[in-house]
């Protein structure tokens, strides 16, 4: 059960890639509402020591543009 | 007539577009641009934490296990900007980070919780990268110093380079590598005692100890009484090495909509535990963490974005982790900023955690001496987080109060896990241009 669902997410990922590539084209002047500083695909400059906190607090981190572990005093 | 007059007019026309093509730039002759300042940013934050059951004490879950923490983070970070001879952008960010913190759990490092409590960190971080906009490439370089009062210090490097596509699309690539040595002070119950008997002229005697600080202190054998702080003493330190090879491609998929995925491998090795956190057995007797020399982590993350209507932004990000510690995680947050106008934005946000226990963790006096590996740090135990708040952002286009300061970003969050630990942080962002 749990590699069939382990199998399933890691399928998901190939397939959210295959959205990603079958995109319309958007021409320049259709980019007003993509340019919004709010549309940014990262965490932004005042989250930072959120993200540092739960590096400290969970035992995960990463795929977020933070830290994955090392350089600072927590696991 | 009239066909020779229709004929002579598009004729016309058709002269006029053929030289209305603009005459090729020479790059060769571009002139680099001077170094200048693009953007300042100030982020300060204040975190509060009310917890039991630290690591510290083992996990216990009585007032010796008192695990509350303050934390007043302060950073800034400067970039400036300049084109080279080949129209290249050139950009230097300097950064640096001071922290203060307060841990209550920090006084038990000394098993009768005279340890000091506070703690300052700091962290310098510098970055240069070059773009060729032409090209659509980016490459880059860093390096990071962090150092926290007698228990660590850590020296960060990396590179990255991305690249655009013909649809809209990113793909980036960062390879990061973390050196820490960290200073082996111990719970004070496990640092040996050097017993020199050394009767004075009132018959009394000399205790030498090192302590948990990193001291030599000559005691009064009879009384307990400090006579002399003595000299610092030569504290051992274990590496830690850390690299990532980080791999994220974003996708503008539609007017609205934009996309990204990101996958970070990382392989850690060295001293995994920290030196002052306690186990204890089942059999009453305590002891320090003892780690696996080895950990492997792979997270992947989603992010999409969508702008609804005119005035609502649904931004979205999931995480899932796996590491060879048996930690499996799962991360999914939502944000929802909401355009009261086009240059206010309220932003409510929720963010949903659960993760599995590492295989070595057990909770208070419930280990085995046999174990192999153990650890009560609640951070690696099995448990679910929720966090929730809001954020306000002021960005006019002149400025507020002065044209330099292009935005205020202020953010509120409420954090709480089902192991007790409650904490509070509110984030402050300036921005200047």
């Amino acid at each position: 059960m749990m590699k069939r669902q382990l199998l399933m997410r890691f399928c998901a990922i190939p397939v959210a890639g295959l959205v990603l590539v079958s995109c319309a084209h958007v021409k320049e002047y259709q980019k007003s509402r993509l340019n919004d500083s709010e549309m940014i695909l990262a965490n932004r400059k005042v989250e930072k020591n959120e993200l540092n906190a739960q590096t400290y607090r969970e035992g995960s981190s990463g795929a977020n543009g933070g830290k994955t572990g090392g350089g600072c005093g927590c696991n | 007539m009239k066909k020779i007059c229709l004929t002579v007019i598009g004729m016309y026309l058709l002269m006029v577009q053929a030289f209305s093509q603009s005459t090729p730039t020479d790059s060769s002759i571009y002139k680099g641009r001077k170094l200048k300042l693009d953007e300042v940013n100030i982020v300060s934050s204040y975190y509060d934490q009310t917890a039991d059951k630290s690591a510290v004490m083992g996990g216990r879950p009585d007032a010796k296990g008192i695990g509350n923490v303050t934390d007043l983070a302060n950073g800034f970070d400067i970039r400036f900007i300049s084109w080279d001879g080949k129209g290249r952008k050139n950009s230097l960010t300097g950064g640096l980070g001071i922290d203060y913190h307060t841990a209550a759990s920090q006084a038990f490092v000394d098993s009768n919780g005279h340890a000091k409590r506070n703690g300052t960190r700091i962290y310098p971080t510098i970055d240069w990268s070059i773009e060729n906009e032409q090209k659509g490439t980016e490459f880059g370089i860093g390096a990071y110093y962090s150092a926290e009062h007698k228990y660590y210090h850590s020296i960060g490097l990396n590179t990255s380079w991305s690249k655009k596509t013909k649809n809209n699309g990113e793909f980036t690539t960062k390879l990061t590598s973390y050196f820490d040595r960290i200073k082996m002070i111990i719970p004070s119950e496990f640092v040996p005692v050097d017993s020199i008997k050394n009767v004075n002229a009132g018959g009394d005697s000399i205790v030498y100890v090192t302590t948990a600080s990193g001291r030599t202190e000559a005691l009064s054998y009879g009384t307990g009484q400090l006579l002399d702080k003595g000299t610092p003493v030569h504290t051992p330190s274990r590496a830690r090495d850390t690299y990532t090879a980080s791999f994220s491609f974003a996708q503008i998929i539609n007017s609205r909509t934009d996309a990204s995925i990101a996958l970070d491998l990382v392989y850690q090795s060295g001293y995994l535990g920290l030196p002052f956190h306690r186990v204890f057995f089942n059999t009453g007797k305590d002891t320090i963490e003892n780690l696996p020399g080895q950990r492997f982590k792979i997270p992947i993350g989603l992010r999409l974005n969508y702008f609804l209507g005119d005035r609502i932004i649904l931004r979205t990000y999931y995480r899932f982790y796996i590491d060879n510690w048996g930690l499996r995680s799962h991360t999914a947050e939502l944000e929802v900023p909401i355009k009261v106008t086009p240059f206010f934005s309220i932003s409510p946000f929720y963010r949903y955690y659960i993760q599995s226990a590492v295989d070595y963790f057990a909770p208070y006096a419930q280990h085995s001496p046999d174990d192999k590996y153990y650890t009560s740090n609640y951070a690696l135990a099995a448990f679910t987080s929720q966090f929730y708040g809001a954020g306000l952002r002021l960005a006019p286009p002149k400025g507020i109060l002065m044209k330099s300061l292009a935005a205020i970003e202020v953010r509120y969050g409420h954090y709480t896990q089902t192991t007790a630990l409650n904490s509070d942080i509110i984030s402050l962002n300036l921005k200047f241009k």
